[in-house]
């Protein structure tokens, strides 16, 4: 368990030692959420009904920004044997790695989505669920990406082929995450959609390091 | 036993029998070494030497539980390390040709970094570091160091892990002669501690006393012996 923690804290540390990483990707959001009302018109009624889901598409593709690096900046530099030598099972690792993942790019992005969400004409009921929705729903995403990150270790174009690979798997979140959005925004009951994130969230925590770390395993060897 | 056992017992490592029987492994479908066993007690030292491409440090990851075998197996008191490998983890001390190091942390930073991921304590590390003369340096960005530099970080991160087992790949490259030195009187106290040393190297660096020799890919049905 402090290993656990320990490597969390040496993420958390590095990321802050090379903020232009985690930067980069808040930038890359607030930058695509800027774009739509600049390309659809100021039509606030039209911007208010895809506000939901510009911003839940937009933090998805921002998470994808930083994943191609998750394990492969250990694996270039000799890292990841370091890590599979840590006495840490590699599940543990790559569950530390999500959650350092998820503080450093997931956490800044529900705090900044509700001010982006005023940008795009957002109805005020919508707000509690778009935050609600982003908490339970990027945690699940930083997991999922945990494991395409694992697997593409050592590949070329890793970048694009960990989106490919992760956007598909990302697809109930949206749904759910953007339901909740509009069922606020209607004044309708969020709740069902969250607790179905949540059960995402729920299914994600054990099995996606399961996965991610046997796929480790594979690169090590 | 008595008390004055006992105290001098804690400051060695934990002590063991490194067996490696009829070792089989290829790379990219070519056999790089067939058969190969050996077997190393405690305060040991055996030296991987060879061509490139003979397999050494292939052997090296299959001794630390990092690479697979593709028959035999390697055994520490007889017990499979592949079965336990996080047990097995915790023995090895490992240099690999990569030096692991963050260049945005600290040489300090990064050998505590690594013992806290490990579950171990810290206070190692400034001992680690004065062996290998880095004291002056551990405070500086390791991205700031020469390879040289790097390489002996790399190794003062071995020397505090106070692991029993280090397997070290190519652990002079960079190193001036100062240094190899150093690294020499680190590898005779660890052996005399009752720790044990795999070295691949093609450099003439002393291991001390009865160590062993091995050519992985030389010897298909190598059979070596290194003990105190």
């Amino acid at each position: 368990m402090n290993g656990f923690l320990a490597l969390i804290a040496r993420d958390l540390r590095l990321a802050r030692r090379q903020g232009a990483d985690v930067a980069m990707t808040l930038a890359f959001f607030v930058v695509v959420v800027a774009l739509f009302p600049l390309g659809l018109g100021p039509t606030p009624a039209l911007l208010a009904r895809i506000a939901g889901g510009v911003l839940w598409v937009t933090a998805l593709l921002a998470a994808m920004l930083s994943f191609d690096r998750l394990f492969q900046q250990d694996a270039d530099d000799g890292g990841l044997d370091l890590l599979a030598l840590s006495g840490l099972p590699l599940a543990a690792v790559a569950l530390a790695k999500a959650a350092a993942h998820w503080l450093t790019t997931g956490l800044p992005t529900v705090l900044l989505a509700p001010l982006l969400a005023l940008t795009l004409d957002l109805p005020g009921a919508a707000y509690p669920a778009l935050v609600a929705g982003l908490a339970l729903g990027t945690p699940t995403v930083s997991l999922l990406g945990t494991v395409g990150a694992a697997l593409v270790v050592g590949a070329r174009r890793a970048g694009v082929l960990v989106a490919l690979i992760v956007l598909p798997l990302t697809i109930p979140v949206l749904i759910f995450g953007v339901a909740a959005v509009e069922a606020g925004g209607a004044g309708l009951e969020t709740r069902p959609h969250l607790l179905l994130l949540a059960a995402l969230l729920a299914a994600a925590v054990p099995l996606a390091p399961l996965a991610a770390g046997a796929a480790l395993r594979q690169a090590v060897e | 036993m008595t008390g004055i056992d006992d105290t001098v017992t804690e400051t060695l490592v934990a002590r063991g029998t490194l067996v490696a029987r009829g070792l089989t492994a290829s790379r990219g479908g070519r056999p790089v070494f067939h058969g190969l066993s050996f077997s190393l007690a405690s305060g040991g030292a055996l030296r991987l030497a060879g061509r490139n491409g003979g397999g050494k440090t292939t052997l090296l990851r299959i001794l630390a539980g990092l690479g697979r075998a593709e028959a035999g197996s390697v055994l520490w008191n007889g017990e499979a390390v592949v079965d336990d490998r996080e047990a097995h983890a915790d023995r090895v001390g490992w240099l690999g040709h990569a030096d692991a190091l963050k260049v945005a942390l600290t040489a300090r930073e990064n050998l505590e970094a690594a013992l806290r991921v490990a579950g171990r304590t810290t206070d190692t590390v400034p001992p680690a570091l004065e062996a290998l003369g880095l004291t002056r340096l551990a405070d500086l960005p390791a991205g700031w160091l020469s390879s040289g530099q790097r390489r002996r970080v790399a190794l003062a991160r071995v020397l505090a892990s106070g692991a029993s087992l280090w397997l070290l790949d190519e652990p002079t490259v960079g190193l001036d002669a100062a240094s190899v030195a150093a690294l020499e009187r680190a590898i005779a106290a660890h052996r005399a501690a009752g720790g044990m040393v795999v070295v691949a190297t093609h450099t003439a660096l002393d291991l001390g006393d009865g160590a062993a020799s091995l050519d992985p890919a030389a010897h298909g049905e190598a059979m070596a012996e290194a003990t105190v």
